[in-house]
């Protein structure tokens, strides 16, 4: 659908932040970042590049050592949705309920956003599983849930940090598919950290490689192809292409810092 | 194709089929359920009767060994005592249940809430639960001149810290992701403990409460020892050692069994309680076909 980068409005700015840990481990150096509204990001790099970190800087969970995370227009109590590595849900709630928390720690009653919870769950094909408990369903229909959560408040951004990593290679590629129509529908803005290539060139259109120690990043490779984007987008040629430049770009980086050691 | 080419083909099954493990495994576990209520229940029978012809083959006099056909006897013509015994014993143990209960978890609130509170006062309830009850017990009894009140004191020492130091586990034992979660969405500290300790905690308060509901009977008889004082209004213990005094061995009997009928029936009820409690969603509550 929009396949020019240059016209949206920048929702978020990440202005040269550093994050050094106690111990004098710097996790981050010079992260500048702008988010425009509609990016889908991959911040792709090797475990200890500080893509968790990043994530974590812009969650509000952690805070700058130095650096400045602007938010256009400040930043409301729902503009983000999380999806962690696990499905992390509340055993205890049934999925609809907990697709309710972050309203409901709004205060907002369960009857009042029922459609909301609805549509959400709807968003990821699990209308009929509302009542159900998450020990109940499988690995792939947890991640769904909590993708529902992320979404159920209509967040002006969405991180998601590695949230198929732990699913099968079946379960993984069909929930990328899934994803990606679920950005087609919605326009969502993404953060998605992965460490996989072809998961980022699949998914993105900007690809943010970094690189570890100290953990930066080091080139922005663009993905022109339009959303949404199918099965035919995995095969063509222009896909592989851009794979092997961030696969070249990613490994070339790796090495050097391997061989710096 | 080569693949498809080299596979021969899935022979056609004829019949039922038949798997000597799998039957083995179905037969197995059908008897396991059935032993499962037959057994305990045939080895206690088997218990008792050896009990009653040890009695009858040696002619031990009731004074030292009552027969079980004596005991349950006396339980009958004993009951008036008895019954009205086991209901203070009950009201004590209930109370420092429910006491240690509301103590417990509310310590344990706010020791979660406050990690300063947990470093200074933690030692307090350790001290008080290795100290013996049946050291204490006298001070306690120098020092509150009701005794009603005095017995619920020693049982509620003891009951309580199970329940605080499990719900106090509980209550950090949460996912981190969740608490993440709770601050991404700005959660405030009430609703972070509403909505993620609480919950996460009340497996761990449910294993506190089965162990705190058999120590407040254990509290509450050993205190009712040290009490010792006769009349109106005691306990199932002090009962136990009038008929002692007495040499009244077969009401020594009749009082025992009850005692452990009720330490059986609250932990039933205990266990009842959590069963409810987790049966949605906690593994210790599933049934795992």
């Amino acid at each position: 659908m929009i396949a020019d980068l240059g016209n949206r409005a920048p929702i978020l700015n990440v202005r040269s932040v550093d994050k050094t840990f106690n111990k004098g481990v710097v996790a981050l150096r010079r992260l500048s970042l702008t988010v425009n509204e509609g990016d889908f990001i991959s911040l792709l790099g090797p475990s200890g590049c500080g893509k968790s970190t990043a994530l974590r800087l812009i969650a509000g969970l952690m805070e700058p050592s130095i650096g400045k995370i602007d938010w256009t227009g400040g930043q409301g109590a729902d503009d983000l949705g999380v999806v962690f590595q696990e499905p992390t849900l509340m055993p205890w709630a049934t999925v609809a309920k907990n697709v309710w928390t972050p309203f409901r720690l709004r205060g907002q009653s369960f009857r009042s956003v029922k459609d909301r919870i609805e549509e959400a769950l709807s968003l990821v094909g699990l209308e009929k599983f509302a009542n159900a408990y998450p020990r109940e369903l499988s690995g792939g229909m947890k991640m769904r849930v909590s993708i529902a959560r992320a979404l159920v408040t209509r967040p002006r951004l969405i991180l998601m940090d590695e949230p198929f990593a732990a699913l099968d290679e079946i379960t993984r590629q069909k929930l990328n598919d899934d994803l990606l129509n679920l950005k087609a529908r919605t326009g969502a803005t993404v953060i998605f950290v992965t460490h996989s290539v072809f998961e980022s060139v699949f998914l993105s259109d900007r690809i943010l490689v970094m690189a570890a120690r100290p953990g930066r990043i080091i080139k922005e490779i663009q993905v022109p192809e339009p959303y949404p984007r199918g099965i035919e987008w995995r095969t063509s040629a222009e896909y592989a292409r851009i794979a092997r430049e961030t696969s070249d770009t990613l490994h070339g980086a790796t090495g050097a810092t391997e061989a710096a050691e | 194709m080569s693949l498809t080419d080299t596979t021969p083909a899935a022979e056609p099954i004829e019949g039922p089929l038949h798997d000597a493990q799998e039957e083995r495994k179905a037969r197995r576990k059908k008897m396991e359920k059935i032993a499962k209520y037959v057994l305990p229940v045939l080895v206690m029978a088997l218990a008792i009767w050896y009990w009653d012809r040890l009695v009858v083959w040696n002619n031990i006099p009731k004074y030292i060994l009552p027969g079980p056909g004596l005991v349950m006897k006396t339980l009958f013509s004993d009951w008036g005592i008895l019954s009205s015994a086991l209901l203070v014993t009950l009201k004590i143990t209930a109370m420092a249940l429910g006491v240690a209960v509301i103590g417990g978890v509310a310590i344990a609130v706010i020791f979660s809430l406050s990690r300063f509170a947990e470093m200074s006062f933690a030692p307090f309830a350790v001290i008080l639960q290795v100290t013996p009850i049946v050291s204490i017990a006298p001070l306690i009894f120098i020092y509150i001149d009701n005794r009603f009140i005095a017995l619920l004191f020693c049982a509620w020492i003891v009951a309580f810290f199970p329940i605080l130091s499990n719900t106090t586990l509980g209550l950090k034992s949460v996912d981190h992701n969740l608490s993440d979660l709770m601050t991404i969405y700005r959660a405030n500290r009430w609703q972070r403990l509403r909505y993620l300790q609480l919950p996460s905690a009340l497996p761990y308060f449910m294993g506190g409460l089965r162990i705190a509901g058999g120590l407040a009977l254990i509290g509450a008889v050993v205190a009712e020892y040290i009490a010792g004082t006769g009349g109106i209004g005691s306990g199932l213990a002090f009962r136990i050692l009038e008929a002692s005094y007495r040499l009244n061995i077969p009401r020594m009997f009749a009082g025992l069994i009850l005692i452990a009928a009720t330490g059986v029936i609250i932990y039933g009820l205990t266990s009842l309680v959590s069963w409810l409690a987790l049966r949605k969603w906690h593994e210790s509550a599933l049934n795992r076909e």
